[in-house]
């Protein structure tokens, strides 16, 4: 296998790694970098739980290869809080409990604050629409949309 | 009891972390040296072993070891019985096979474990696993729950002339006399299919032995770490407290993180233990799919006889049960659907057999709702039909026949799964009946509503279904709630959490007594470190079994502080108050100390202690309760099928959830909405389909699909109480109830809705597609 020497930008920060060449983008993160908040649900592009922001479009990071990412910007659900301290959208998510194990949670937020930075003040069927990629076992939903809307009116996903 | 923190909406301590990427779980563990395993299944569901070569494997750079199940030698046994047969009940029938660890002589389902590899990369281990060759002699295979039974038949164990795996009669009153004064007898056969629980996490292990300490640390995504930790010391001949297990976060339960010993449980700490570096194993989808356990698929023959009012005089059933290919975890199942087969009706004769069958197909192990499902399913659909035959109205008749508010508690004078008598404690269901008609608006859409959609040529039905849930079983939890000098409070127990929001919960009960903020108290949860004695999260138990213990500890340690400030403050103790992190003087403020002093004057370094004193602000209690505390709901809906395609809109959904005491009521409304949605993947569209090689068919998310995001309703939850009697709390369990009664709703919402069709549905689940049929079977008379 050819290994290859790349760099990420990851959260700001560019981060140089060496990926055999076929080794997805979600090992490359959780493996190598150790940015194991994204999840891994089913490596088959069907769960959503993988979902990052690459140049600022969510993607399953299951389905893709990292090597063909060198060099592009990826966000991560670590890169989301600064200094700790929540966006409106992880505030949301805690205030309405969201959250029930929070296996599916970061691949949610990662998929709503791409939905609220190209549509800031999206309906309640945009944001079923835009989450229908991401399953979530535990909570049904409903609290899961009320806290994107909830984040719609609080400053959006920053 | 008016409790501050009990009852309220508190946020929930777990979420930054989990909002933040940096809540552990199993798959997140990362170790140096670690080594990655990887696991040949057998494609056939039955099939001779007949050689294994692991040549290839063990050539591919990177492998560093390849076992099968003769490199275990005497370490090769199956898992341990997880639950006997209830000891109390005669003439009963039981089959212990379990689950083995790497296959010996012959395949017995689909995804059982041939071999297992060791590699520096998970990517290695899979490619070395192409790379074993195995010859098997394909068997023919059985998979129906009927068939199996009938002589001649394949047989899943050879070492056993038959495919019963379990047999056993529970009788209450005497049904045939009963039956005698009946004005109506229906008799309906019902099919009930598999599903799966389909936790966004699957399962995973990573096993460390260090043999320097002698000791072994196993991350494990398992709802019972304890179980987990006391089988692996004596399987591996180890004390107890040379093994320590723990449950971080894990990503959703659902019941098939249950102390099953998976083959993968007992071969990963089997291999740590030979190489000495740590290994890890994350399932994949598709493995979850096959190595995972299942359930739901049964049988019913079932006979209900009434009189011509509507009272029910008894039931009788036959419930075939499949077990899958072994049975490590008993009864439990079947006995809960037998237990639920009366719902919330006062039936005085019910006798009721349980046929429990080996088939070639993937275990069976409870899922959420666990057997209840399909006992509501029965008892409701057999009221429908009933209503319909006597011309009675479908909700009056389960007024008729509901169990009164006076006759609790409630002996139905059968044993349930728990093996004690199946006690309902408490319950008032009319009110709480009446209540989801009203919020439902069912008066008016029956009068009004659905004459008129009727009219526009819409397809839209109604139903509401009450059931109750048997929660909160024994034997018992325990919990530990310390004072720190800090002032902080830290808390242990051994039921882990998957989601449920025991680190808040439990800290609230803690916070009440303690009169501290809940941010203040650290619990930690599933790790048998912590704390070593109690079974698990399963069975809708924990708020009740291990929320009383919690309580109980909270306390005993509040005792203990009101006693040791009473004598440094020299006020008498009822005159004390903890509040702020403080105990004051009431109405004296001035007058305090920190709840971190007295932990410090509570531990001295030095002086003499008064005899018989312990130290510290420490307790550990244990809650056992003597039998369960039953809860009680009612679901309703309305619903609009479009008969063309057969898909279908939620208008609206409702719950009564009567749990008792609540601890918070936002954990308990997440419980209902995600049961629920569970229940409408149950009812519409998850099915798992097997074919007659015991192929699973749909194996992966594309093809099994569970509710998403567009699918699932807005849901309405109203919460009645009626505290339950024998706990301290007066919780009762909440965590399966969500699912309980939606495919009986289904069913008879859908009937409403498609009344011109005179449907009359026997099965679950349902889909777009099998709802066509039913529909064309029913219009085309050939
Ligand atoms: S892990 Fe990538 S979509 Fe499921
Ligand atoms: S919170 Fe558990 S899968 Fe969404």
């Amino acid at each position: 296998m050819v290994i290859h020497q790349i760099s990420l930008i990851i959260n700001g920060t560019e981060e140089g790694l060496q990926v055999p060449s076929n080794m997805t983008l979600l090992h490359a993160l959780r493996d190598k970098l150790g940015f194991t908040g994204t999840k891994n649900g089913c490596e088959a592009g069907e769960c959503g739980a993988c979902t990052v922001l690459v140049d600022g479009e969510p993607m399953n990071s299951c389905l893709v290869l990292a090597v063909e990412l060198n060099g592009r910007e990826i966000t991560t659900v670590e890169g989301l809080a600064e200094n700790g301290k929540l966006t409106p959208l992880q505030q949301a998510f805690a205030d309405l409990n969201a959250v029930q194990c929070g296996y599916c949670t970061p691949g949610m937020l990662m998929s709503a604050t791409a939905l609220l930075r190209r549509n800031p003040q999206p309906s309640e069927v945009d944001i079923q629409e835009a989450l229908l990629g991401n399953l979530c076992r535990c909570t049904g939903y409903q609290r899961i949309i009320d806290a994107v809307l909830k984040a719609s009116r609080n400053g959006g996903a920053k | 009891m008016t409790y501050k923190v009990i009852g309220k909406r508190v946020k929930r301590v777990e979420d930054p972390r989990l909002l933040t990427g940096q809540a552990l779980f199993v798959g997140d563990v990362t170790l140096p040296d670690m080594l990655h395993a990887a696991f040949l299944r057998s494609d056939y569901a039955h099939a001779k072993l007949i050689s294994i070569d692991v040549n290839l494997a063990l050539e591919v750079s990177g492998v560093v070891a390849v076992y099968t199940a003769a490199d275990m030698g005497d370490a090769w046994e199956p898992g341990p019985p997880l639950v006997s047969p209830p000891p109390t009940l005669e003439n009963v029938v039981f089959n212990s096979r379990r689950q083995v660890p790497l296959v010996k002589d012959k395949v017995k389902h689909a995804g059982e474990i041939i071999a297992v590899v060791v590699a520096e990369s998970r990517y290695i281990a899979e490619d070395a696993v192409e790379e074993i060759l195995v010859e098997f002699e394909p068997l023919p295979v059985v998979v129906d729950l009927e068939k199996c039974l009938e002589p001649g038949s394949v047989l899943v164990h050879d070492d056993l002339d038959t495919n019963l795996a379990a047999h056993l009669v529970q009788n209450k009153g005497d049904y045939e006399s009963a039956r005698k004064g009946a004005d109506l007898i229906i008799n309906r056969r019902f099919q009930l299919d598999r599903g799966a629980a389909v936790a966004m996490e699957n399962r995973g292990i990573v096993a460390d032995w260090n043999e320097k300490n002698q000791h072994l640390t196993v991350w494990d995504a398992t709802q019972s770490p304890i179980p987990i930790r006391n089988g692996l010391a004596a399987r591996l001949g180890l004390t107890q407290r040379q093994v320590r297990v723990i449950a971080p976060f894990v990503g959703g339960g659902f019941g098939p993180k249950i102390m099953m010993f998976y083959a993968e449980e007992m071969v990963l700490p089997w291999i740590t233990m030979k190489l000495g570096v740590p290994i890890k194993w994350i399932e994949d989808r598709r493995e979850n799919f096959y190595a995972t356990t299942q359930e739901r698929e049964q049988i019913h023959e079932v006979e209900m006889a009434l009189s011509k009012e509507g009272h029910i005089l008894g039931i009788k059933q036959t419930i075939i049960h499949d077990t899958g290919a072994f049975n490590p975890y008993g009864l439990t199942t079947p006995l809960n659907t037998q237990s639920h087969s009366m719902g919330a009706y006062d039936v005085q004769n019910y006798s009721s057999e349980v046929i429990v069958v080996f088939t070639n197909k993937t275990i069976v192990t409870p899922v959420r709702g666990a057997g209840r499902p399909q006992g509501i399913y029965i008892v409701e659909r057999l009221l429908d039909i009933a209503a319909r035959e006597l011309e009675l109205d479908l909700m009056e008749i389960r007024r008729l026949n509901f169990i009164p508010p006076d006759a609790f508690p409630y002996e139905h004078k059968i044993i349930d799964q728990a093996f004690v008598p199946l006690i309902l404690d408490s319950g008032n269901y009319e009110p709480a009946f009446d209540k989801a008609l009203e919020m439902l608006g069912y008066e008016d859409f029956i009068k009004k509503e659905q004459p008129r959609l009727r009219a526009e040529g819409k397809h839209v039905g109604i139903g509401i279904v009450p059931f109750i849930e048997t929660t909160g079983v024994g034997p018992y939890e325990g919990a530990r709630v310390s004072v720190e000098p800090s002032g902080k409070i830290s808390a242990a127990t051994g039921v882990g959490t998957q989601g449920q929001s025991h680190m808040t919960s439990f800290a609230q009960i803690i916070a009440e007594h303690l009169g501290v903020q809940v941010t203040d108290v650290n619990l930690v949860t599933g790790d048998t470190a912590e704390f070593q004695w109690g079974t698990g999260t399963f069975a809708s138990r924990g708020a009740v079994v291990a929320g009383n213990a919690v309580n109980a500890a909270a306390s005993d340690v509040r005792q203990k502080v009101l006693k040791l400030a009473s004598k440094i403050l020299e006020t008498p103790e009822k005159e004390l108050e903890l509040e702020d992190g403080m105990v004051r003087v009431v109405d004296i403020p001035d007058q305090s100390i920190s709840l971190g002093e007295l932990a410090l004057l509570a531990n001295p370094l030095r002086g003499a202690v008064e005899p018989g004193t312990e130290p510290g602000l420490e307790s550990t209690k244990y809650f056992g309760p003597a039998f369960g505390a039953t809860a009680f709901g009612v679901h309703g809906m309305i619903l609009e099928v479009d008969p063309e395609t057969m898909m279908i809109k939620i208008r609206k959904y409702i719950t009564v959830e009567d749990c008792g005491t609540m601890i918070n009521p936002l954990v308990v409304e997440g419980q209902i909405h995600g049961g629920v949605s569970m229940g409408i993947g149950n009812a519409y569209y998850e099915k798992l389909h097997y074919d007659e090689n015991g192929q699973l068919l749909n194996a992966n998310l594309a093809d099994y699909l569970i509710p998403g995001s567009t699918e699932m309703p807005h849901i309405d939850v109203h919460h009645a109480n009626t505290p339950a009697p024998n706990n301290e709390l007066g919780t009762k369990g909440v965590g399966e109830a969500g699912a309980i009664p939606v495919p009986a709703l289904f069913a008879q919402a859908l009937e409403n809705a498609l009344h011109d069709y005179e449907l009359e549905i026997l099965e679950t689940p349902l889909s777009p597609n099998r709802l066509y049929e039913l529909l064309h079977k029913q219009e085309d008379p050939s």
